[in-house]
């Protein structure tokens, strides 16, 4: 039984975890909810540290070093590789549920087979599968988010896949089960299901593309709190459990909002495998674009009273957060009201694109949500769409045949003008044709994003020079 | 406000052990009182990460990242107890895990959150990298 002052120090971990998310409600209070839960990580780790069986000081030393030794340069990698550091450190939380696990049925196992209650070997069970699904699991999004060359970054799919994801998950379960039932007669299982689950992990995630990372991040978000969660309940240890438990809430809601945002369920993005050119796209007739010069379109940017600027995952992936910011600076100084537009799954992770323009100094303020912009869009005068694609495609508004028909997305449109910078007509990662291209005001600057927006800088500023003589 | 205060009191109450060890046969673990926890603590949950900003939600993804390396607790117990090394080497790896995402977890919330600045503070003052060449 755990003494009384370490479970008074896990009682006051709880509540300031609990402050800690409490203050993430508010950017002004959210550096607190920091500090409220690095407290309660070194009471929770003090108090442990305090029982009196441990011995092993060099090992724990040993670990706690090296962790610091990885943790530090990891929190130092740039804003947009947060995704694969937050993918990466799932896949950390994953395998040391999976391993703790391991380790307490093997210690248990030895220790005498009467240790192994139904109660433990079912949360045993729960945490190796949970935690070693999500170790590998992590690791592949990871690795497809950081594009590492023997990953493939397309959707890998094949005939009898989801048979053989559902397949393997339930020869698992079917094997846990059995474990449960009889931890003596089926020790032997213990190893294979532990492979099983590493090895669903990986098919798991092969078939997600790009776009659906903000889910599949979520997701595997709550999996690596409920493997804490099931860790908890194998060490009968409370403070595991609510702080998995907060960990495992916060996954789900974000699950819950990015499918939203995507008008999908769960069970699509795992076993829809979107993202493949979808056929009926290619029967599109040869539409024209009509294209605008960067000094033109700096002419009616200096001229609208409104802009919204609607950044998608190739604004991170050209690096023009910094000239967007003096695009920002330069129209605000001329007196034009300047917002941003976030769509819930821009970028590759929830809240990817805020954190990226907050980090180019823009002001959280002028970051508006979805549903927030989309009653004033009428009354913009100029939509910059930059880099983004499908969540301004006004197919998903009204053509049931078209894959994210049902989307919401930010309606770009009905600006009165729209610019739209792009690379090449090349289709998004959905493979959609974006019928915003082809609209009667939209004008297309084509080129990479931050070269356009730095020449509309450079042609704005001449501008305005101009102007103030 | 209110509501939360209620909501910690509950939580508080059922971390602590209505039944002290009547003994410590394994058997002793009290499960429905940890699924009571679990329940409440998912509802907390629920409920406050509702009402998080939408700004925030990647930094929102580290933290609780960070807070669920709570899991150190448990490795910590593996690593430093007088177990079969093959026990200890597990625990240490689960340790190293786990120490690695309560450092990268809350150093990057804290960086992320400091980016995050009200127009009158943002306004003229940290000129970016870029602004130099």
């Amino acid at each position: 039984m755990i003494p009384a002052v370490v479970q008074t120090a896990y009682i006051i971990s709880t509540a300031l975890f609990v402050f800690s998310l409490n203050w993430m409600k508010d950017p002004k209070t959210a550096r607190r909810g920091v500090f409220a839960g690095v407290a309660a990580m070194i009471i929770a780790i003090g108090s442990t540290l305090v029982e009196p069986g441990i011995v092993n000081w060099d090992w724990i030393a040993l670990a706690i070093v090296l962790g610091f030794a990885v943790g530090i340069p990891l929190s130092k990698v740039p804003l947009t590789a947060v995704p694969q550091r937050t993918a990466l450190s799932h896949s950390f939380g994953g395998l040391a549920a999976g391993l703790v696990g391991t380790a307490k049925f093997y210690l248990w196992f030895n220790e005498g087979p009467e240790n192994l209650t139904a109660f433990r070997m079912i949360a045993i069970v729960a945490e190796i599968i949970l935690g070693y699904l999500t170790f590998t699991g992590s690791l592949m999004a990871a690795g497809k988010l950081q594009e590492v060359k023997w990953i493939p970054q397309r959707p890998v799919t094949y005939r009898g896949q989801n048979f053989i994801n559902i397949g393997l998950l339930s020869i698992a379960v079917i094997m846990g089960i059995l474990l449960i039932l009889n931890p003596l007669q089926f020790t032997y299982l213990f190893p294979f299901i532990i492979i099983l689950a590493l090895l669903f992990g990986i098919l798991l995630i092969i078939p997600i593309g790009g776009a659906d990372m903000p889910t599949v991040i979520s997701l595997l978000n709550s999996y690596a709190g409920l493997s804490a969660v099931a860790m908890g309940f194998v060490l009968d240890n409370k403070l595991l459990v609510t702080a998995g438990a907060l960990d495992g809430s916060s996954g789900l809601i974000l699950s819950i909002i990015m499918c939203k945002a995507m008008n999908r369920s769960f069970t699509n993005v795992l076993f829809g495998a979107f993202g493949q050119v979808q056929k009926g796209a290619q029967t599109v007739e040869q539409r024209t674009v009509k294209t605008e010069t960067t000094e033109g379109a700096a002419q009616i940017l200096e001229q609208a009273s409104s802009v919204v600027i609607i950044p998608g995952y190739g604004m991170a992936v050209a690096q023009a957060q910094y000239r967007i910011r003096e695009l920002y600076d330069l129209l605000s100084k001329n007196g034009v009201d300047v917002k941003f537009a976030i769509h819930p799954v821009a970028g590759r992770m929830p809240g990817h694109m805020n954190v990226l323009l907050a980090e180019a100094n823009i002001p959280y303020e002028k970051l508006v949500e979805m549903d927030d912009i989309n009653p004033d869009m009428a009354q913009v005068d100029v939509a910059l769409v930059v880099g983004a694609n499908d969540v301004v495609n006004p197919a998903a508004r009204h053509d049931n045949s078209s894959p994210i028909y049902g989307m919401p997305i930010i309606n770009a449109d009905k600006a009165k003008m729209c610019f739209a910078i792009k690379r090449t007509m090349n289709p998004g990662f959905a493979g959609i044709e974006n019928e915003l291209y082809f609209a009667e005001h939209t004008f297309m600057l084509f080129g990479d994003a931050k070269a356009v927006i730095g020449e509309l800088v450079k042609q704005l500023s001449a501008d305005l020079i101009g102007t103030e003589k | 406000m209110f509501n939360l205060a209620k909501m910690l009191l509950i939580i508080l109450l059922l971390n602590i052990p209505v039944f002290p060890a009547e003994s410590s046969t394994p058997q002793s673990t009290d499960f429905f009182s940890m699924i009571f926890v679990f329940m409440l603590a998912t509802f907390i949950g629920l409920g406050v990460i509702t009402r998080v900003s939408r700004l925030l939600h990647t930094p929102l993804m580290s933290l609780t990242n960070a807070i669920s390396a709570i899991a150190v607790v448990g490795s910590l117990i593996l690593t430093g107890s007088d177990y079969p090394s093959y026990i200890t080497w597990l625990g240490a790896i689960a340790l190293f895990a786990s120490m690695t995402n309560i450092v990268s977890g809350f150093l990057i919330t804290d960086r992320m959150l400091k980016m995050f600045k009200s127009p009158s503070k943002a306004s003229g003052t940290g000129k970016s990298k870029e602004d130099k060449k």
